[in-house]
């Protein structure tokens, strides 16, 4: 009896030594969802990757598209998220139609700026654990967690040629949160942020229109103008400007907006108001 | 005496000193590929020439590939890897396969190549890819994507040498950008084909890396046709 207990024992843990894995069950949830990263057999890995991947090296193959200005901030209303939607390759406008903000889950949301893949990748990534997180304490995860979790996903990659720009928002138990996550290492909370080689153009608007007590309507219509005035002088931005409100029961899309018809949409608007101010006098 | 420390035997100088180990792995060889979604139906199409520089390679280098009964790959850029991305495509597929016992479907596999190219973000694949296919709903789909895994559904997408040409006609004459009073009524596999076939007749006439012979793949829910239409060879 005891050697018959061996001998499947045994042959249920043969599978130990099998290190490589040759016969084992290929796991999908290994093997594609998280893979490892493949490094060039050069003598210098990085610099080899900065040179085909960078706009000004005379090797520039490797054309990553890059996403643009995005913005985020709290208010009395819950967040705004607007972003635009071009992607740049080089000089070449790769995209007009990308979407720079990831839906997370239902109640979570993540902007793009900067790699659009590493943008996608670890954010799709993040989305993956908090599901898990949410399994695992049957309990939806905080926007601080989530977002440390995303900073802690890419630290490690640190100085190795990735560029993500992101903030992740949402709504847990302490209210609506906002934080900016980067490549660099950087985890900043905050009531206002915008990201993104048109940034400094929404933060003009954003800051000159900006209160505490903006109701939901103005704030979006606040969002909305930052990204258009962003769109109009920063030539890497563009397309059009993709809208969300997150409040307590999550977030809710409110709405693709074309930069160029918002541009004649704002001009009539001028033009009205002058017509006013000459009745007036 | 030992040969090797004999001084007859000890390197020049110059050779001691620091080589200059460049490593160069990738090669731009052109070529232009299309892909437009129809209602029920997708074309992908690529130019068979494989150039490097102004020599050309070959005429006839195919670089698009029929992954599915359901979906085809193209592949711009480094013709060797396009060619190694296939193969690794084709593996994993197989393991699906095993795994799940049915094939994969269009939508399953433009996420598994954005994850294969972001394996590779540290030493990426100079792929330029465009996948193309009918999704499980029936509709016509086309993926476009960076080197780095960067990608989106879209109607209508060109990558590769021309792209820059042809993108801006694709916009007008599919997208219906910039059009007064447009038609929005879908396009018919005949005016998919008369429009891709217009693309590449004109793109040939302008950039050096496109031409000789035009490989389209017209995929159906009942599968995939592949036809050949014969571009300028100068």
């Amino acid at each position: 009896m005891n050697s018959l207990v061996q001998k499947y024992s045994k042959s249920s843990t043969a599978h130990d030594d099998d290190v490589l894995g040759v016969h084992g069950k290929w796991d999908a949830s290994l093997d594609l969802a998280f893979p490892t990263f493949d490094i060039p057999g050069a003598q210098n890995p990085l610099s080899f990757l900065r040179n085909v991947t960078d706009e000004a090296s005379s090797d520039y193959k490797i054309k990553i598209q890059h996403g643009t200005t995005t913005l985020a901030f709290k208010f009395q209303g819950g967040i705004i998220v607007a972003v635009d939607s071009r992607a740049t390759m080089g000089n070449y406008i790769g995209s007009q139609t990308v979407k720079k903000v990831i839906e997370i889950n239902p109640y979570l949301l993540g902007t793009m700026a900067g790699g659009a893949a590493d943008c996608s990748y670890w954010e799709r990534e993040l989305g993956r654990r908090c599901r898990l997180y949410e399994l695992t304490n049957k309990e939806r995860i905080s926007v601080a967690a989530a977002s440390k979790l995303l900073a802690n996903l890419v630290l490690p990659y640190k100085g190795m040629g990735l560029s993500m720009g992101t903030m992740v928002t949402g709504w847990d138990k302490s209210g609506p949160n906002l934080y900016y996550v980067d490549s660099d290492g950087s985890r900043i909370k905050g009531d206002l942020f915008s990201v993104g080689s048109g940034s400094t153009f929404a933060y003009g608007v954003l800051d000159s229109g900006y209160r505490n007590d903006l109701t939901v309507e103005e704030a979006l219509e606040l969002g909305k103008r930052s990204i258009f005035h962003a769109a109009h002088r920063d030539a890497m931005s563009g397309g059009s400007v993709n809208l969300y409100h997150i409040h307590e029961e999550g977030w809710t899309y409110h709405g693709n907006h074309d930069v160029a018809a918002l541009f004649w949409e704002y001009q009539d608007l001028k033009a009205e108001e002058r017509a006013a101010a000459v009745g007036k006098q | 005496m030992n040969f090797l420390d004999s001084p007859l035997s000890k390197p020049a100088p110059y050779v001691v000193a620091p080589i200059e180990h460049r490593f160069d792995p990738y090669e731009d060889n052109g070529g232009t590929s299309v892909a437009i979604a129809g209602e029920d139906f997708c074309v992908v199409a690529s130019d068979t020439r494989q150039s490097n520089g102004y020599m050309i390679n070959s005429r006839y280098a195919p670089k698009a590939y029929k992954m599915s009964s359901t979906a085809v790959l193209s592949c711009n850029g480094f013709h060797a890897d396009g060619v190694t991305l296939k193969k690794v495509l084709e593996q994993r597929m197989k393991m699906y396969k095993y795994s799940h016992d049915k094939d994969m479907s269009v939508t399953a596999l433009a996420q598994m190549l954005s994850n294969t190219l972001y394996q590779r973000r540290f030493f990426p694949y100079y792929a330029f890819c465009l996948l193309g296919g009918v999704d499980a709903d029936g509709k016509g789909a086309v993926y476009c994507y960076d080197s780095v895994g960067s990608f989106e559904r879209e109607n209508y997408r060109t990558s590769g040498s021309a792209s820059a040409l042809i993108q801006p006609f694709l916009d007008n004459q599919v997208g219906r950008k910039n059009q007064q009073n447009a038609s929005t009524a879908p396009l018919t596999l005949e005016a998919v084909l008369r429009i891709t076939k217009d693309a590449f007749t004109s793109a040939t006439e302008r950039d050096i890396h496109t031409g000789d012979n035009l490989q389209i793949f017209v995929i159906t829910r009942d599968g995939v046709e592949e036809q050949n239409f014969p571009l300028k060879k100068d």
